[in-house]
């Protein structure tokens, strides 16, 4: 199995955690992992993303344009961002909730988040939007975002997971007492 | 062995475990940071490591573990070592007795940094070996291959990695503590002749590193990081799936020459094409006879690198010296970009346009998407250093200031509202900047901001420097107990090292006093009002005198209760989304009145002191920091 995948947002909307969680999976099946991602400056509200390529064959940590299978949108303005990186018939899962730049609200720039719905709605095949604000209401914690959008990919068949790999990862990665809420969040798309 | 799912860093500093390394030194920075962090975290027990205050001691802390025959490291970021310059080039000179490898992580792009300098550029000025590895795994094993290098051939070698390697992850097999290599030191040897620098040393040895490095240069081609792919005389395939993409190179006419990530990109490009391949895995000493073997009967040559045209100056060195009519294309003749970090798509472009062969588009163009949001880096929602800026323009006002900044999260204070960072050169510069503008512009109140950690690596000698001198100056010391921007390490302030122990603080406020200065007052910035009463009246005193912001960083805090607005008595004046930026300050689903994020706010209550109408209640600072180094914050952070 190859799998080029794509996790884009905002520095602190929890990429690099649903990154890891991936590769925790993919590695206690035995398969190769590498990933590349944005540490540093850009964390602090600035644009992110993690390339994570899982199987054999993959030379480079980065992904061409165009390679990627399934992109997990963090954030809609971020995930039409790197659009350009999907592949024909690639699947996008996106959070529908957006993160407001503070030049946008200081008037230094627009943004208008629903116009980035409806241009990945005419231009993706396969798109999953996740209503994170409902999730975020339900579970009661806005911070399970990265796990129910990982819940969510698994839905669109180009994770190359199950559940059960997914909750394994969590299982090690998550500490106890956020484990219960981070199964309920798994699961929270197929409710 | 077992395997491990590591982040690069992880990786070199793993590999460095199992060389045996006796005594690790560093500094902070992007991207080199974690790699000192996981040898703290995994020590078995017996290494050193140590949180230096700046680059230079680090570097002269590793160098003296060296003459004592220690295995000894010492990480930085790029811009680090020119701190570490000094003590690296006349310790070339000298030489070490234990392996010694200075690891410093460069930051094409830049992601992370001021410049786009290349260490390899600064190998050959320095004339220390360098070793440049492509991949995660490759990292592991090379860094134990330089520490053997570094003690064999008694020189300091640079282990340079690139943001892709540093900040990559990989699963890999690593050794378990049992199979590390032992170093046990002997100690420093007494020799004056050896250890002491003068000037007929110097000549001597400087003689001695060129001979030898013209030697390395024969080693380095048998070194079998350093390789052609595929191996001269053999057919399609080289093994470590190098051969993947290299085709049945022998035949060829074309050789694209690479170097670090760049390399992987070039096999995941090739897919198939036909190239010979030159892989250097040592920029200097450049293997030479390597090249020539590369060279032979190609017509033309490609050098696909990162940052300086290394590769392609040697190669075309090479050629006339030997006088090969062979063509060397790369960064000077415009095929490649000068500057910036490369990607897939610009190696692909620049191959498929050498070889004249290309891999179809995989999708079709995307028409043009709505305008995209501007997102530039802001300081986090809570972060004192927005009311530390805060409370100096408001107190400034109409005043002719400069403000002066520094390297550090608050480098963000420059973006606006806050608008609070004219200048910003290098760790330490404010201070001196200040001082100049100052001696040049009498009339202007000028104010250098330096975080705590930058205080202590580079922020003290400039304030002696302005006592001395005369200088009429606010020194600015934003104090958030932390070395944030980085990760959270510690620092002479925070009274504990990286090796877990309590020990005494370095306070700023002695230090300053004990320089001279008779005006220090230290303030919480987020008590607005007294902090702008403080700012009016320590900034009117003539001289150099400062001010300590004193509030943790949110990141080593819990927040104890979070603002909210009440809309009956918010007046939609958005007075404080328009002056403090915060993030956690938004508009409600009509758009008019002000609304706080609940998952970003942390309740440091700025907002609620500045709201003209009183709207904004319900925040709480929580005055106990959590242990300095241990991000409070658990579970689904990054």
């Amino acid at each position: 199995m190859n799998k080029n995948i794509l996790l884009c947002g905002v520095g602190g909307q929890g990429t690099i955690l649903a990154s890891r969680l991936i590769a925790s999976a993919a590695m206690a099946k035995g398969i190769p992992i590498k990933t590349a991602e944005t540490i540093g400056m850009a964390q602090r509200g600035g644009s992110v993303f993690s390339h994570v390529r899982i199987g054999e064959g993959a030379n480079a940590p980065l992904i061409a344009k165009g390679d990627v299978d399934l992109i997990i949108g963090f954030e809609p303005g971020e995930t039409v961002r790197q659009l350009p990186f999907l592949r024909k018939g690639g699947a996008v899962v996106v959070s529908r909730r957006a993160v407001m730049p503070v030049s946008a609200m200081i008037g230094q720039s627009s943004y208008d988040a629903e116009a980035m719905i409806r241009y990945l709605e005419e231009h993706v095949e396969h798109l999953t939007v996740v209503d994170a604000d409902r999730a975020a209401e339900e579970l009661g914690s806005a911070r399970t975002l990265n796990v129910v959008l990982l819940g969510a990919a698994l839905a669109s068949g180009e994770l190359g997971l199950t559940e059960e790999d997914l909750e394994g990862a969590i299982r090690e990665r998550v500490p106890e007492r956020f484990r219960d809420l981070n199964m309920r969040a798994l699961a929270w798309d197929r409710q | 062995m077992h395997k491990e799912f590591l982040m690069g860093n992880e990786a070199i500093a793993m590999g460095a475990l199992a060389a045996g390394v006796n005594l690790v030194a560093g500094y902070p920075g992007t991207p080199s940071t974690e790699v000192l962090e996981t040898i703290a975290k995994r020590n078995p027990g017996d290494v050193y490591v140590e949180w230096s205050i700046n680059e230079k001691a680090g570097m002269e802390v590793a160098a003296g573990a060296a003459y004592s025959g220690a295995r000894a490291l010492v990480t930085m970021k790029q811009v680090g070592l020119n701190v570490a310059s000094d003590p690296l080039m006349s310790l070339e000179y000298i030489g070490v007795k234990g392996g010694m490898v200075v690891l410093v992580a460069d930051d094409p792009g830049p992601i992370s940094s001021q410049t786009e300098q290349d260490t390899r550029t600064f190998g050959m000025f320095s004339k220390v070996p360098v070793f440049d590895p492509c991949s995660v795994a490759e990292a592991y094993e090379m860094i134990q291959e330089a520490f053997d290098f570094s003690e064999k051939y008694g020189t300091p070698v640079f282990f340079r990695a690139t943001t892709r390697v540093d900040h990559g992850y990989e699963s890999l097999e690593i050794k378990d503590p049992e199979e590390y290599y032992k170093n046990k030191p002997e100690g420093f040897v007494k020799d004056p002749s050896r250890w002491v620098i003068f000037p007929r040393l110097s000549v001597k040895n400087h003689a001695l590193i060129e001979q030898r490095n013209a030697q390395l240069s024969e080693v380095l081609s048998a070194y079998p990081r350093n390789r052609i792919c595929p191996e001269p005389g053999a057919g399609a395939g080289a093994g470590d799936g190098a051969g993947d993409g290299a085709g049945d190179g022998a035949k060829c006419r074309k050789g694209i020459a690479s170097h670090a990530v760049n390399f992987l990109y070039t096999l995941d490009s090739l897919r198939g094409r036909n190239a010979r391949l030159l892989r250097v895995a040592t920029p200097f000493p450049f293997p030479e006879q390597l090249a020539l073997q590369f060279l032979d009967g190609l017509d033309e040559v490609l050098c696909i690198e990162e940052l300086d045209p290394v590769i392609e100056r040697a190669l075309t060195y090479v050629c006339g010296k030997y006088g090969l009519s062979v063509k060397i294309r790369g960064k000077k003749t415009g095929d490649l970009p000068l500057s910036g970090e490369n990607t897939l798509e610009i190696v692909d472009r620049a191959i498929t346009k050498f070889l004249g062969s290309g891999a179809e588009a995989c999708r079709e163009e995307l028409p043009a998407p709505p305008p995209l949001p501007v997102r530039p880096p802001v300081l986090c929602a809570g972060c004192p250093h927005r009311a530390s800026f805060y409370a100096v323009k408001k107190a400034m006002g109409r005043q002719k200031t400069i403000y002066c900044g520094d390297i550090g999260c608050y480098t963000l204070g420059n973006a606006a509202p806050l608008d609070m960072c004219d200048t910003c050169l290098c760790m330490g510069a404010g201070i001196g900047i200040a001082q100049g503008v100052g001696h040049i512009e009498p009339d202007t109140k000028c104010f250098a901001f330096v975080g705590d950690s930058t205080f202590f690596a580079s922020g003290i000698t400039g304030t002696i420097n302005a006592f001395y001198n005369q200088a009429d100056m606010t020194l600015v010391v934003l104090d958030n107990s932390t070395t944030a921007m980085t990760g959270h390490q510690p620092h002479p302030g925070t009274g504990r090292t990286v090796m877990g122990q309590i020990v005494e603080k370095v306070s700023i406020e002695r230090v300053l006093r004990a320089i001279g200065l008779t005006v220090v007052e230290t303030v919480d910035p987020l008590d607005h009002k007294l902090a702008v009463e403080t700012v009016r009246r320590v900034a009117a005193e003539p001289g150099v005198k400062a001010i300590i912001f004193r509030s943790p960083c949110i990141a080593v805090t819990k927040p104890a209760g979070r603002s909210h607005v009440d809309p009956a008595r918010c007046i939609a004046c958005w007075k404080c989304i328009r002056e403090l930026g915060c993030p956690a300050l938004i508009l409600d689903a009509d758009g008019k009145k002000a609304k706080i994020d609940t998952s970003l706010c942390t309740g440091c209550t700025l907002c609620e002191q500045i709201c003209p109408a009183g709207a904004i209640s319900g925040g709480r600072k929580n005055d106990t920091a959590a242990e300095p180094g241990t991000p409070a914050k658990g579970g689904l952070h990054e």
